[in-house]
């Protein structure tokens, strides 16, 4: 995902636009993070006075959703899913082994190349493992096709290895 | 030239998560390469997804199937006469007459897979639309007395009758009333609502209008989780297209009356399913539950009343008025009439999509269309109805898929997710878990939940350590029924659930020689 640095006008411009609709926050900060990758604390300020709410209930809201983000997340994210079919399908096991054998973890593991965030359920429970890529939806991970996406590896790849798998 | 053939490829998000666009490209390349004409269509999933990316080719004697297929499949399946349905090893014949699909009775889901979800001359030509047309001429208070008729029960997993929720929505008089469809769908081992938008979505644009004009509301909002992309853009993109031709908008189909929609997207937080809690995140404040009542029909979204029910919902009620309330309840047993779309997940060999009429078995689902576990064990526990819901053993297998004869065995059927486990699970593992997810996508409004989903995986935690493990055991039943009890909404009120049922069909995994690092 190709996101811009915060930029204080742009992000005036977004909040702007879609503070008349209803029930305008998330919208706004889906937007905001859309643009730059995650929700600058300047925005609050903004987001705050543009809906005529106070600051705290828009940090309120920002630390109550598991989606939005204080910094920027990393080149690839990989959002890996670990509810109860995808465990029937080994995705602590695969997490296990991707620690041990690359020291990365879900939740733990950010920086400027790879971010990797636990997510429950992705719509994808009779093909898992299941992990969303960058906003690509890849199936039936094993070990070797986790760590080579978490290297940066091609998505579409891993999908493809994932149907020849069956 | 001939007309081009027409191949039709799914575009649904597991498809795509197989490889089936990449299977488009090499298509396309490919049979330019030989100088034949085809028009490739991107469909909805059959729900056959252990077959994906699932290739259909139109011929005379109808669409033929071919699948699994990889894009190094392409040239042989050309070889082989692929778009004149040849033979070929990965063919199935005639898609129609697929065992899978032959066992189905598809009601809701009678187009996904076989029409372009983006095409509006197409859902007509398929039946849509009839619903919203024969709404129109009917009053409100009839449209609601239908679906009361047809004994359709809430699908997002409490089983409430729609009809006898529109009617309160009807009564209340208000200068502003809204529909709201739910499309959280948290539920591991649920993706009906996600096939059903990627691949029909403008038969929920017809079920919210229709549910609009019965109850008087002229705005909807389907709130779609965050963790479905593609589901979003495709009924963002249905909603365009559908406002477009005056489906939706200013006076529906032209009849004078208003009707419009929006997508609103979720932020990854599964108490925002909750009803309540959505509404607050749709208001744009934290999801956290309001307390009832009132009940969201008379002050809901904005204090207005606001019907909210689950896409499943919504998506029955074309059908439900175009062919009768009666062609409806025709299917089904006792109090649960019409069909649930079953989805079969987690360790199982052939996982999908399955809409049968209430009344089949749990084997008939998991044995019959699954084919057993993926990896050949044994099956030991099967969880219906959603991380709240029950584990049942292999021995209540035969256990009917109905509201009321799940409820008999301490179960429900929730949103029709079924999750296979084979005989490597740890039970005493997946009573923790249930706590463990419960403590962290609690709302934290009561204390029952918020502390007790905490101190339950802590109590596992010790009793799986063989930590004073009797007393242990008995604190843990002592928090099971304070937070059923004592909790404002189900998710505090229904995670011991899957805790009392692993304890009560898999004893055994909770009094195993403790392993020393389950106690951290
Ligand atoms: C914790 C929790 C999560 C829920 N998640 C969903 C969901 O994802 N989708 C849904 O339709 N209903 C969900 N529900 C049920 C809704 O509160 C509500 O009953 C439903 O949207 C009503 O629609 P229906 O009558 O059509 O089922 C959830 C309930 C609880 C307590
Ligand atoms: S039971 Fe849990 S999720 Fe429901 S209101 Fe109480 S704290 Fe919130
Ligand atoms: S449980 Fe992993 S995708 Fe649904």
């Amino acid at each position: 995902m190709a996101v811009a640095g915060w930029n204080e006008a742009d992000a005036r411009e977004i909040i702007a636009r879609l503070a008349p609709i209803e029930g305008a926050l998330l919208p706004i900060l889906h937007a905001l993070q859309d643009e730059f990758g995650y929700v600058d604390a300047a925005a609050d300020e903004m987001i705050a006075d543009a809906l005529n709410i106070s600051r705290a209930e828009v940090f309120g809201a920002i630390a109550f959703y598991h989606d939005f983000r204080r910094a920027p997340a990393g080149r690839r994210v990989v959002k890996i899913c670990r509810a109860e079919a995808c465990q029937a399908n080994g995705c602590e096991q695969l997490i296990t082994e991707l620690r041990a054998r690359h020291g990365l973890a879900p939740d733990e593991t950010s920086n400027d190349r790879l971010t990797i965030e636990t997510v429950y359920c992705l719509g994808n429970c009779a093909l898992g493992p299941a992990a969303l890529v960058d906003g690509e939806l890849v199936a039936r991970l094993d070990a070797d096709r986790l760590a080579k996406i978490c290297d940066g590896g091609s998505i579409e790849d891993a999908q493809v290895a994932a149907g020849a798998s069956a | 030239m001939s007309a081009p053939v027409r191949v039709f490829v799914p575009k649904d998000a597991a498809a795509s998560s197989l490889g089936a666009d990449a299977v488009v490209r090499a298509l396309v390349a490919a049979t330019h390469e030989r100088g034949v004409a085809v028009e490739i269509v991107r469909t909805g999933s059959r729900g056959m997804l252990w077959l994906e990316p699932l290739v259909e080719v139109e011929t005379a004697q109808g669409r033929i199937a071919y699948g699994p297929v990889a894009p190094r499949d392409v040239a042989s399946l050309l070889d082989a006469g692929l778009l004149s349905g040849g033979a070929h090893r990965l063919s199935h014949g005639v898609v129609d007459k697929m065992d899978w699909m032959v066992r189905q009775s598809r009601v809701t889901f009678a187009r996904v897979g076989a029409i372009d979800p983006l095409s509006l001359s197409d859902y007509r030509a398929h039946g849509g639309l009839r619903g919203l047309e024969r709404a129109l001429r009917m009053s409100g208070a009839d449209i609601v007395e239908a679906v009361k008729q047809s004994g359709l029960r809430g699908r997002g997993g409490a089983g409430f009758p729609t009809g006898v929720k529109w009617k309160t929505v009807l009564d209340a008089a208000a200068p502003q009333k809204y529909v709201v469809c739910n499309a959280d769908e948290g539920d591991s081992g649920t993706f009906a609502d996600r096939m059903l938008m990627e691949g029909d979505p403008f038969l929920l644009i017809e079920g919210m209008a229709i549910a609009g004009l019965a109850v008087g509301a002229t705005k909807g909002y389907v709130y779609i989780r965050s963790e479905y992309p593609h589901a979003f853009r495709a009924m963002s993109d249905a909603i365009d297209v559908a406002r477009k031709a005056g489906v939706l908008g200013a006076s529906v189909l032209g009849c004078g009356r208003a009707f419009d929609m929006e997508a609103r997207l979720g932020a990854g937080a599964y108490i925002c399913g909750e009803e309540t809690s959505l509404l607050e995140s749709l208001e744009g404040k934290r999801g956290v539950v309001r307390a009832k009542p009132p009940l969201p029909a008379l002050e809901g979204l904005f204090g207005k009343p606001t019907i909210v029910n689950n896409v499943l919902s919504l998506a029955a009620v074309p059908t439900i008025v175009a062919d009768g309330a009666q062609a409806y309840a025709e299917y089904g047993v006792g109090r649960s009439r019409g069909t649930l779309p079953f989805q079969l997940a987690g360790n199982v060999k052939r996982g999908g999509l399955v809409e049968l009429a209430f009344g089949a078995t749990l084997r008939d689902v998991i044995e019959g269309f699954g084919g057993g576990t993926r990896s050949g064990r044994p099956i030991r526990a099967v969880q219906v109805g959603g991380p709240l819901g029950a584990y049942l053993p292999a021995s209540q297998l035969d256990a009917p898929l109905d509201y009321e004869a799940f409820a008999a065995i301490g179960a429900m059927l929730g949103h029709g997710g079924i999750v296979v486990f084979d005989d490597t699970v740890d039970m005493a593992a997946q009573a923790r878990f249930a706590f463990e997810f419960c403590a962290k996508e609690s709302c934290g409004k009561c204390t029952p939940c918020r502390i007790g989903a905490v101190r339950g995986a802590e109590t596992v935690g010790r009793i799986v350590a063989g930590i004073e493990r009797e007393k242990n055991l008995v604190v843990l039943d002592d928090l099971n029924k304070l937070m059923t009890d004592a909790s404002l909404c189900a998710m505090g009120g229904l995670t011991p659930m899957p805790v009392m049922s692993a304890l009560r069909h898999f004893p055994e995994d909770f009094r195993r020689a403790p392993q020393r690092q389950a106690a951290e």
